[in-house]
């Protein structure tokens, strides 16, 4: 065994670090507000920031950091324990990190899609030039997928696209549709559809906002009217969505934010050591050394499944257990750190940002909003301890 | 990093527990844990035979040489099958202060003989007051001329009723700082003015009281010297926390194999209830929060094995497995219902050694406060 970051990690780290710490403005940390293993606050869906965010993430690309855990013959750098610090640091400055072309999209059409596709898509997606939206939730089609109802019919060299998606994350400021549509409705459940990429300036998509209970617009639902697209954009075959979707779904868990929950608690401790109640710091009540011990402790706890995660990855096994259990005890622990934080913090902790009583930039109150979302979005915790009871242990199924 | 263990760390691993599952049944462990001795002298020697009493002894005195780690995995398979009996403080709690600092004359006399098997030893520390903090010793030793007089009351010392050396820790010099002033003797079990009377415990191991009542020792078994003893014993209990951890894991892993194969067999409502998503949903907590702390152990027990300051790492691998023991062990009851509920079950052997792991070596609260101060509050 051993648990030390090889010497090149190592410089890796301090590289991404030194990079962050000189890209990101002066006034991030009173602007960022991303909460740990939440979905609904992330820096690019604020029309502000949307600029600097494309900036920053073509300066991630120009780096090769968007396609670190690539083979080498795809311009990547073979290494998923690179990826894992480098959105490890970049969650520890809430500096926009890991989305769905880099996380979802690329790693799949490495794995199914053919030549052709990935020399079109992988340059685009590695040089941080386009971004996508995860077109699979319906209106009744959450935790069960498999009943999509959008639909694609062959026409010639194209498909035509009728249905609707919610919970649509970022596609108002994305450039395609990462999309799951039924193209044989006679199939079996789990079969019959068929994963493609869709412009998002095709004619017939109408994008409607969903604002959320941090008020960000983050959601979007997207409804599809004849939308056309060319069969190049399926990708892998069709008929085989759902096995598509399986694929990345590993390495998609993995990334929670770990370095923002090592934020908070920093931001945490220097909050009780500087702030006066009753006559002594917060610091000296020995219930407030308590819970920040254990967040101490589950943070650490969190970390052993990211980077065993990484690790097994890289050594080409398959996660199944780990995968799940860590995005569900990360998402878990969010809301965990978000009711610790409040409490703390008292009736501070309803003060919202902009207010000049707020502590901590308000970054509480619009946290423990957003950390109700960790555990519904990206397969709901249920889901995830139904994975691994069945999958990883091998109990049997209903 | 490389989260594998060593070929032979394997070898280990599997030797240990088919050899456990062989020798030590369950009926053998309630037999006793029943019984006053608390081990069996026959299991202790085959023990003794495959090296585990001398696996963290150097060679140099009739040891293995072995890592920390090498010690981790093996507790985590004794703890699997609760094999029973006075290993931990034999081979922790009473080899190491000797190891750490004993003279070459004390290390000469009796590493030997711990690692052969043939000499059981443990440490007294804690007293009426319960705690593990320097300022809880107030069993006193004052000098007589050609040594030591010791006097005061000892509590919860394991297996002092069958210990062949005990290693006690008393105040020797009264001080502003409570971690001065300490030192170690070591006894022979036999010395006059001391005595010694079985605790009845919840568990099924062996804790006493010892009362020292004018025990005289020789100045040359002062382990160390006189007056600066405290850090040997915060070395050791250290290592013994993460010892008791690693006995911890591998209990609950023990548990949850247990209740997994009855769920798959027992049936109702015409189905196992393994396949009801409620069981499920235990079965997935349990394995998240058994291995996170196994994560979080071996991590430790790696950096104790590089010599490498694992002071944070010790405090929040023993908060958090005894949480995980326990909770593992309530999971366990509530799929096995009312047959885990019974004296014939086997679950109540593993639920009562989670609550003394819990307590043993400090538990959650008294490593979060250590914990806090290392995070700066």
């Amino acid at each position: 065994m051993n648990f030390e970051f090889t010497q090149e990690e190592t410089a890796f780290r301090k590289e991404v670090e030194d990079f962050t710490q000189r890209e990101l403005p002066d006034d991030w940390d009173e602007r960022a507000f991303y909460w740990p293993g939440g979905y609904g606050t992330m820096p690019t869906f604020e029309a502000e920031y949307k600029e600097f965010c494309d900036q920053f993430n073509r300066k991630l690309g120009r780096r090769g950091w968007l396609s670190i855990g690539w083979p080498l013959e795809y311009g990547g750098m073979n290494s998923t324990m690179k990826q894992a610090i480098l959105d490890d640091v970049l969650t520890y400055y809430r500096a926009p990190a890991a989305e769905i072309s880099t996380v979802i999209s690329g790693p799949t059409i490495l794995q199914a899609a053919s030549e052709e596709m990935k020399q079109k898509w992988l340059p685009k997606i590695a040089a941080g030039e386009v971004r996508m939206w995860l077109g699979y939730s319906e209106p009744n089609a959450g935790s069960d997928l498999a009943s999509i109802k959008t639909r694609a019919v062959e026409d010639g060299d194209e498909l035509i696209v009728n249905g609707q998606k919610i919970w649509s994350t970022s596609a108002h400021i994305a450039d395609y549709a990462w999309l799951l549509a039924k193209t044989d409705p006679d199939a079996p459940k789990h079969a019959g559809a068929t994963l493609m990429l869709v412009d998002n300036k095709s004619p017939g998509i109408t994008i409607r906002p969903i604002e959320n209970i941090c008020g960000i617009h983050s959601f979007n639902e997207v409804f599809f009217d004849d939308v056309r697209v060319p069969k190049e954009n399926i990708v892998g075959e069709m008929n085989q969505g759902f096995y598509c979707v399986m694929l990345a779904l590993q390495y998609e868990r993995l990334f929670v934010g770990t370095g923002a929950f090592r934020r908070v608690l920093e931001e945490l401790i220097g909050y009780v050591k500087a702030t006066t109640s009753n006559g002594r710091p917060l610091c000296e009540d020995p219930l407030i050394r308590n819970r920040l011990a254990e967040m101490a402790v589950e943070i650490e706890v969190m970390n052993g499944f990211y980077w065993k995660t990484a690790w097994m990855i890289d050594q080409g096994l398959i996660p199944e257990l780990e995968a799940s259990v860590s995005k569900m005890f990360a998402t878990e622990l969010s809301r965990t750190l978000a009711g610790t934080a409040m409490e703390i913090l008292g009736l501070y902790g309803q003060i919202e940002r902009g207010s000049r009583w707020a502590q901590l930039n308000g970054r509480i109150s619009i946290g423990y909003m957003d950390s109700i979302s960790g555990p519904i979005g990206a397969g709901t915790s249920e889901v995830q301890r139904g994975i691994i009871a069945t999958r990883g242990l091998g109990l049997p199924r209903r | 990093m490389n989260y594998n263990l060593s070929e032979e760390q394997k070898i280990l691993k599997k030797a240990a527990h088919d050899f456990l599952a062989n020798e030590c049944p369950k009926e053998q462990v309630r037999q006793v844990e029943e019984g006053e001795q608390g081990y069996s002298e026959d299991l202790w020697r085959k023990m003794a035979d495959l090296g585990w009493m001398g696996l963290i002894i150097p060679e140099t005195y009739g040891g293995i040489g072995g890592s920390f780690l090498d010690l981790t995995i093996l507790l985590e398979e004794m703890g699997y099958n609760i094999c029973p009996g006075p290993f931990i403080p034999t081979v922790v709690l009473g080899s190491l202060p000797i190891l750490l600092a004993g003279s070459e004359k004390l290390k000469a006399q009796l590493l030997p003989q711990i690692a052969g098997g043939q000499k059981i030893i443990t440490l007294a520390l804690s007293e009426i007051d319960a705690g593990y903090e320097a300022g809880s010793v107030n069993v006193t030793a004052r000098p007589d001329g050609n040594g030591y007089t010791i006097d005061g009351t000892k509590l919860f010392v394991p297996y002092a009723h069958v210990a062949d050396h005990i290693i006690c820790v008393a105040r020797t010099r009264e001080s502003a700082d409570p971690k001065q002033g300490i030192s170690l003797f070591v006894l022979d079990a036999e010395s006059t003015g001391m005595s010694c009377s079985l605790l009845k415990t919840l568990g099924g191991d062996k804790q006493c009281e010892l009362v020292f009542n004018g025990a005289h020792v020789a100045g040359e078994n002062v382990i160390g010297n006189a007056d600066e003893g405290w850090t040997t014993v915060e070395e050791t209990l250290q290592k013994a926390a993460i010892a008791a951890s690693a006995e911890m894991i591998g209990g609950a892993q023990a548990v949850m194999d247990m209740a997994l194969q009855y769920a798959r067999e027992r049936t109702q409502f015409n189905h196992p209830i393994g396949s009801f998503q409620a069981i499920q949903h235990h079965f997935a907590d349990m394995w998240a929060d058994i291995n996170g702390s196994r994560n979080l152990l071996y991590k430790t027990a790696w950096k104790i094995s590089e010599g490498l300051n694992a002071d944070i790492e010790v405090a929040m691998t023993k908060a958090r497995v005894g949480k995980t023991y326990r909770r593992v062990t309530i999971l366990g009851h509530q799929i096995f219902g009312g047959i885990g509920f019974t004296k014939e079950h086997d679950m109540h052997l593993y639920h009562k050694r989670s609550i003394v792991g819990d307590l043993s070596f400090g538990s959650a609260d008294f490593h979060y406060g250590k914990i806090a101060r290392q995070l700066g509050l």
